[in-house]
């Protein structure tokens, strides 16, 4: 018996051998498994290339730094400026992570993997953004508060910082994933990332910085937060459909 | 009626067709801006606030309209393109961009102009012309990446899918726009206290933004023949075409 016959055996009957069971059947672990193996893998090659991991770190508390020394140092003056500039910051120390989320994968033929694989593209897109997140958003987020009290942030509005940071720095990963993933065939794309996503960035920025400043006057923070919330409810659910269209683009155009 | 539309999808079809509309919809865009502009600019009072600087409104609000009408139709042509592989959708597609960059710069352009004798400057952190100006940034996004691909098809798809993305974005960022403004807004201007039109003033108008309506479908069907044209030179209609008229 040839092999074609046994497919066409196995698309009628419920897969018993091991050969029809690999030709018709899901993969051993399914989606789960592919969404950890995904999950697993990133996170790995994440740890072991601390120095991509940090150098959006580090370039938020550089460009923190200009401020004083190109507008004043005077507490005052830092204060009042100061949501904004921790916002714009983060938010281009996020612009720049873009590049590393699927580069590398493109260069050594792992993109390729992800799309070939039976289990849908959109969901193992979103696992990669997820990690992305969590290596470069969280971290930002998280080292904000201490760049606050650089900038004579007043106190009080430090939670607020950090929460309205973690999750604008989702959508940016989501939103930013789209721009990286259309992008990632082309040789220069670093310009065009900044040129396509940045407009898309604006509403974040505006709820964002918008939520700290609340919170410096005194005000409800509850309203900027619900909306960032729901920004990243509605990207969570259009933007891994982009992603994954944008790959397929990519790599097959 | 879908017969004809899957007709419309083949070029040569679409050439032969746009051919009887393209002379009406020229005649009616030249009429309705050359009576819009005569009528607006020389025979529609002045305003009795702003004077005669309120006649910038005949061409601002066209070119306002045109800018955000062009990305919803290039977005609703690009997904034309990528749910039914039209390529004539996707050549309209990508001659409709340009039109609509020039569009939003005329627009910020002319909101600018008329900034000066209003706001006494010529750039106002205003909620309009700051999504305004975003759009513009779109639209550029869109021209970018399209020409950033060496495949055609690559481009055209990757443009489709950032024009989609786009007009699900644009009423996010119109809303937050706005929003960021009632926050900041400085008390030194509003429109909405300006009166009612009378009839003599938004009749021009309108005539104004169908003017600009027909000019841009009537545009974008001529570039879309040339653009076929050019993509179908292989063809053999094409090629008889051309040397017919040669």
């Amino acid at each position: 018996m040839s092999g074609w016959e046994m497919i066409d055996v196995s698309v009628n009957t419920k897969p018993t051998g091991t050969v029809e069971s690999l030709l018709v059947s899901e993969p051993e672990g399914g989606l789960i498994g592919a969404i950890k193996a995904t999950l697993v893998r990133d996170m790995t090659l994440l740890l072991r290339r601390r120095g991509e991991m940090l150098n959006p770190l580090v370039f938020f508390a550089l460009v923190i730094t200009l401020f004083p020394i190109g507008i004043s140092p005077e507490a005052e003056t830092l204060a009042a400026i100061a949501p904004g500039l921790l916002w714009v910051a983060a938010l281009l120390a996020a612009l720049l992570s873009l590049d590393s989320l699927f580069r590398g994968d493109h260069d050594d033929g792992a993109l390729e993997q992800l799309l070939l694989s039976p289990h849908p593209l959109p969901l193992l897109a979103l696992t990669k953004v997820a990690v992305h997140w969590l290596m470069t958003g969280l971290p930002l987020a998280l080292m904000a508060p201490l760049l606050g009290v650089m900038l004579a942030l007043p106190s009080g509005s430090y939670v607020v910082l950090a929460v309205s940071l973690a999750l604008g720095s989702a959508i940016l990963s989501l939103v930013g994933a789209i721009g990286a993933a259309l992008t990632v065939g082309l040789a220069r794309g670093g310009v065009l990332v900044s040129l396509l996503v940045l407009p898309l960035y604006i509403p974040v920025l505006i709820f964002g910085a918008g939520a700290v400043q609340a919170a410096v006057s005194g005000a409800n923070v509850a309203a900027h937060l619900a909306i960032l919330g729901a920004l990243l409810a509605v990207a969570l659910g259009l933007a891994p459909f982009a992603i994954a269209a944008s790959l397929r683009i990519s790599l097959n155009g | 009626m879908w017969a004809f539309i899957h007709k419309l999808g083949s070029p040569k079809w679409f050439y032969a067709i746009s051919a009887r509309l393209l002379p009406w919809l020229w005649v009616a865009a030249v009429a309705l801006i050359v009576t819009g502009s005569i009528w607006g600019l020389l025979y529609a009072p002045a305003d009795y606030q702003q004077g005669n600087s309120f006649r910038i409104i005949y061409v601002h609000v066209p070119a306002a309209f045109l800018a955000q009408s062009v990305f919803v139709s290039m977005a609703a042509a690009g997904l034309v393109f990528m749910v039914w592989k039209i390529k004539v959708a996707d050549m309209a597609a990508a001659m409709m961009a340009p039109l609509g960059a020039c569009m939003t710069f005329v627009a910020l352009f002319s909101g600018a102009v008329w900034g000066v004798p209003t706001w006494g400057t010529w750039w106002q952190w205003d909620a309009r012309l700051t999504s305004m100006l975003i759009l513009f940034f779109l639209y550029i996004g869109v021209i970018a990446l399209r020409g950033a691909f060496t495949s055609r098809d690559a481009g055209a798809r990757a443009a489709s899918v950032l024009a989609l993305v786009g007009v699900i974005n644009i009423p996010i960022i119109k809303y937050s726009v706005d929003w960021w403004y009632t926050l900041h807004q400085t008390a030194s201007f509003t429109f909405t206290s300006r009166p009612a039109m009378p009839a003599q003033m938004y009749v021009p108008l309108l005539l104004m933004v169908l003017g600009f309506y027909c000019f841009f479908i009537a545009l974008t069907l001529t570039r879309t023949r040339t653009e076929i044209l050019r993509r179908e030179g292989s063809k053999r209609w094409v090629r008889q075409l051309v040397e017919g008229r040669l």
